[in-house]
């Protein structure tokens, strides 16, 4: 009877997420900083799923991170977003996918604020109208693209090549999840499990083996910030974010983390690199750090692509430690060899058809 | 003087980020600002819904609104539904049409920002521009990032990326007449009248100060406001 009760109350926790003809939209920063997560989710997208997932060339920044460093005005933002939607409207794509959730939250913001006041919409109808003489449809389906992967994670699974499981041991790999600020704080419902119970992560890493695992400061902001990031002067905000969910999680000895937002992984990456050059400490096993991931390279890894196509070289903090409990077989000289043979560049997958 | 509650009103985050504001104090326990800051939202909603003038104009002029990182783990725990956070976009957008963010520390850190992010979505359609995150001014991105820069061309292709190409792909070169749509979009909606601003009261402030500010990022104004920390912001 318990177990129906948390079963009835987890259903209220759920999102509708569309199953098929995504119209994607890229992430700044996982475009600078993590390029190959965004190769992979395309690769796995149209290769392994065979789903239909367009880009259209001309689709631009949502303006998310100018408009949370305050310099980009909302009415402004607003307009660039229905943009993208009218360029969405005009390929006769109705399920949009932001790979970023600074996007993914813009989005939602945007679509909440319409839903309350239709005279805000109106208005930024006829500014797209004025400003490029374009109309636009909203999008019938929201969903970032990392609950599209949630959505598969089983179709995902089946087609398994190494699991979140250490080999030497056979137990599941201690996950930490990051799921980022802006995916269910602002909007609970949009996000799966809600502001309280994320699942959209923890889904993925259940269902590839490992183990999430739970610790005091879980739902702490990575550090961003925004403008504490982007102004050097007020780093020290960010660092010290993110060295308050180092020292909190220690204690659970995490193998690894898996993140959410474009930023988070590069956050939790460059700030333990700096906490050792500040104070030589690290946080994770055998005077190693702790391995950060996106969720992309995750699901790459466990479907195994090889971990220098999905881009783990960019990261400051080695994946090594992870790749060698999984398993998983790499060459160590091809790490940080830029030539590029004949035939090394896997592009397949990555035009729209 | 002007009415800035009137003002705030205008802004459309204003009117739903503020009800009734109970004082409970949630914002603050929550706001990871807070922790580090000497800042405290529950007191700047306070504030605000008290309606007084001249405090607010002060507050304009301070350095704490400046301290949210909008992460908006406030407006998730508001028993009343309200999100101090949009309150703060609110202000500070106010801040800078009036050009009161010059008078603060924090306040005038604005031109940076509007000259790396804000230039970057106007040149080339992203928030982020590869070649112009450098170590310089990131130290924090680490010896590989330096890798990365120094054979960008090479590892992003090999990563599948379309850099500064035609067609769809990662960092792709984006088309003239799209971006002739964004710089449209800026002019029609504020955008560009909020960049103006931003420039005019700094170009001010920085005679003002009697520093250097030409048109760039490798100027003594731009250098001060980029790294400054006076040392009182936090706890």
């Amino acid at each position: 009877m318990k177990l129906e009760g948390k079963k009835a109350i987890w259903s209220e926790y759920q999102k509708e997420i569309a199953d098929d003809r995504y119209f994607y939209v890229r992430s700044c920063v996982r475009q600078n900083f993590f390029p190959g997560s965004e190769t992979a989710f395309l690769k796995i997208m149209r290769k392994e799923l065979e789903k239909d997932v367009y880009e259209h060339p001309c689709h631009t920044t949502c303006t998310g991170i100018g408009y949370h460093g305050d310099i980009v005005p909302v009415e402004t933002a607003m307009t660039v977003v229905a943009r993208q939607f009218s360029l969405m409207t005009e390929a006769g794509y109705e399920n949009l996918v932001p790979s970023c959730i600074t996007s993914f939250g813009l989005y939602t913001e945007i679509l909440d604020t319409w839903h309350h006041f239709p005279e805000v919409e109106e208005k930024i109808r006829k500014q797209l109208k004025k400003a490029t003489g374009r109309e636009f449809s909203k999008p019938k389906n929201l969903a970032h693209a990392s609950d599209v992967i949630y959505k598969f994670r089983k179709e995902i699974s089946t087609k398994a090549k190494f699991k979140l499981i250490n080999k030497n041991t056979g137990e599941p790999l201690k996950v930490v999840d990051h799921i980022g600020c802006h995916y269910a704080k602002m909007f609970p419902s949009k996000g799966i499990g809600g502001a309280e119970y994320p699942y959209v992560l923890g889904g993925m890493v259940e269902e590839w083996g490992g183990k999430v695992i739970d610790y005091p400061e879980r739902r702490h902001c990575c550090g961003f910030g925004f403008r504490q990031y982007l102004v050097q002067a007020n780093r020290g905000f960010s660092i010290a974010c993110s060295k308050e969910k180092f020292e909190s999680m220690r204690p659970f000895k995490p193998d690894m983390i898996i993140t959410n937002c474009p930023g988070c992984p590069m956050f939790l990456d460059r700030w333990q690199y700096v906490i050792n050059e500040m104070e030589g400490r690290r946080y994770g096993q055998n005077g190693e750090g702790i391995p950060v991931f996106t969720y992309e390279e995750v699901a790459g890894l466990v479907l195994g692509y090889d971990p220098w196509d999905l881009g783990l070289q960019m990261h400051q903090t080695d994946c090594e430690p992870v790749l060698d409990k999984m398993g998983i077989e790499y060459d160590p000289d091809e790490k940080y060899n830029t030539s590029i043979p004949d035939g090394k560049v896997k592009i397949s997958g990555l035009v729209n058809v | 003087m002007e009415n800035y509650i009137d003002l705030l009103k205008q802004d459309i985050r204003f009117e739903e980020g503020l009800n009734a504001c109970m004082n409970c104090g949630v914002c603050t326990a929550i706001c990871p600002a807070a922790e580090f800051y000497n800042y405290d939202p529950r007191k700047i909603v306070d504030l605000v819904q008290s309606g007084d003038n001249a405090e607010i104009e002060k507050l304009l002029k301070s350095d704490e609104i400046w301290y949210c990182g909008e992460c908006m783990s406030c407006k998730t725990r508001c028993p009343r539904g309200n999100a101090p956070g949009l309150v703060i976009m609110a202000l500070r957008g106010l801040s800078q049409d009036l050009g009161f963010f010059v008078e603060s520390e924090k306040g005038r850190q604005q031109l940076a920002i509007k000259r790396t992010v804000g230039q970057w979505i106007l040149d080339h359609g992203y928030c982020l521009y590869l070649e112009g995150v450098g170590t310089d001014l990131h130290p924090e991105q680490g010896p590989v990032w330096d890798w990365i820069q120094n054979n960008y061309r090479e590892i992003f292709s090999r990563l599948g990326a379309n850099y500064q190409g035609d067609g769809p792909g990662i960092l792709r070169k984006i088309p003239e007449e799209a971006m002739e749509e964004i710089r449209k979009i800026f002019d029609v909606t504020g955008g560009t009248r909020r960049y103006e601003k931003i420039e005019f009261y700094s170009k001010k402030k920085a005679e003002e100060l009697d520093m250097e500010l030409d048109d760039g990022i490798d100027n003594e104004y731009f250098r001060h406001i980029y790294k400054t920390n006076n040392g009182s912001h936090t706890k």
